[in-house]
């Protein structure tokens, strides 16, 4: 009797479950009124789905999330530095040693890779690899934005937009290229000249594993029966994954490339 | 000009205007003055070290110092004390030698007296001796004379008899 009792709640929750499943397979439109190919291309092209930005212009989604990303960013810093920073003790507490962790990880990143020159490089490393990581996890919160054809749909990682990837591309070589310019003049511009393919290969690297990403994830979230469980893994962990892997990869080609093109000229000893 | 894959340079500024924007923003609120306070902390204990191993230098130079001092001051205590020895030794030599002279001459002056006090002594006796033979000599003298002059008188007078002392 009591174990009937105890048995009872349980086979409640597991046929509720079912209950829900169930009604999830006979209500639910599979692939919400896209085919596959069209949520692909879109989510390589953002042709369809458009975003209205500062009036008349329309943007692609991962426009409207890098700029949200800063905005959060931006206040968070902010918040940091009126609130945490006046009041940095001696012996770190736990927020305090999260931002030093941060902080001194790129500041030593730079360092290590640049020693000649790594003030800026510090600087940008920091916010780059900062920008990175937050924008790639910033996906998983399915921030909702309506579309120009009206449709909601969850903000992307900024860097699976090619137009984000190649902006973080450039502006990183152009870093690289000033730290150049900085301590070797027109030799440093040269020798960055040289690695003409690096903002090419650096932005396409991001969009390629960015996309990879965005791709498994839509393809996943496409099939009602592999919404369950499965996304925690795919979308969770792969995100986790990217997002460390890729700012760990750009923060450090950025920094070695700094540090090669930045490196001090030494005059090769004439022979004779 | 419609570039492939829907690439738009207006998006890339407009990416490329956000980064700038971030990595400045970031750099002036968090980067910058969380370096500046990692710095002064890491000057700080650079400075502490820095005066520990001044401090443990000047500590470790005393203490070379004060153990030199030490060793100094053992032999000095070594010298003063082997001088010390010889000068207790050598004045103890003349207390003794000075003493044996004053006591040899308290024993001659002692010997002295005793001989002088004996040669009084004998002065002394031979002089009462000789009073009292004196003396002797004087009583018996007059006891033979009285007797001698008592029969003068008694002869002198005729038989009659004179004892009147």
């Amino acid at each position: 009797m009591d174990r009937k009792k105890k048995l009872l709640p349980l086979f409640g929750y597991f046929g509720l479950l079912i209950l829900i499943v169930a009604a999830v397979f006979l209500t639910g439109k599979q692939g919400g009124g896209e085919t596959i190919k069209e949520v692909m291309k879109d989510a390589v092209l953002h042709e369809d789905n458009r975003i209205a930005f500062l009036g008349g212009m329309t943007v692609n989604p991962g426009l409207i999330s890098a700029y949200t990303v800063t905005g959060i960013l931006l206040l968070f810093a902010a918040a940091m530095r009126i609130f945490v920073i006046p009041h940095f003790k001696e012996i770190p507490g736990k927020l305090q040693m999260l931002l030093e962790t941060l902080v001194g990880m790129f500041d030593h990143l730079a360092k290590s890779n640049s020693p000649h020159r790594n003030g800026f490089l510090g600087a940008y490393v920091f916010g780059a690899g900062v920008y990175i990581f937050v924008s790639t996890i910033f996906e998983l919160l399915g921030l909702q934005v309506i579309t120009t054809t009206g449709r909601s749909m969850a903000m992307p990682a900024p860097l699976s937009d090619i137009n984000g990837a190649i902006a973080m591309g450039c502006v990183s070589y152009l870093v690289i290229l000033s730290g150049g310019i900085v301590s070797n003049g027109f030799r440093g511009v040269g020798s960055t000249l040289k690695e003409f393919s690096l903002p090419i290969s650096m932005s396409f690297r991001l969009f390629g594993a960015m996309l990879s990403g965005l791709l498994v994830t839509e393809l996943v979230y496409y099939s009602i029966t592999l919404s369950f469980v499965l996304p925690v893994f795919v979308a969770v962990l792969f995100t986790l994954l990217h997002a460390l892997i890729q700012t760990y990869v750009l923060t450090m080609l950025t920094s070695v490339f700094y540090g090669e093109v930045s490196e001090p000229h030494q005059k090769k000893n004439k022979k004779g | 000009m419609k570039l492939p894959l829907n690439i738009d340079w207006q998006q890339i500024l407009l990416h490329a205007l956000n980064l700038v924007i971030l990595v400045g923003g970031l750099y002036a609120l968090l980067f910058k003055p969380v370096k500046k306070f990692m710095d002064q902390r890491a000057e700080n204990y650079q400075k502490m070290k820095a005066d520990a191993e001044d401090a443990k230098a000047q500590a470790e130079s005393l203490k070379a110092e004060l153990s030199e001092r030490m060793k100094q001051a053992d032999a000095e205590a070594q010298t003063y004390r082997q001088e010390a020895m010889a000068k207790a030794e050598k004045e103890a030599a003349a207390a003794l030698d000075s003493a044996k002279v004053q006591a040899e001459k308290i024993v001659a002056a002692a010997r002295e007296k005793a001989a002088n006090e004996e040669k009084q002594i004998v002065q002394n006796a031979q002089d009462e001796i000789a009073r009292l033979s004196v003396e002797a000599t004087q009583k018996l003298m007059d006891y033979k004379l009285s007797d001698v002059y008592n029969q003068f008188l008694d002869s002198a007078e005729g038989s009659e008899v004179h004892d009147q002392r």
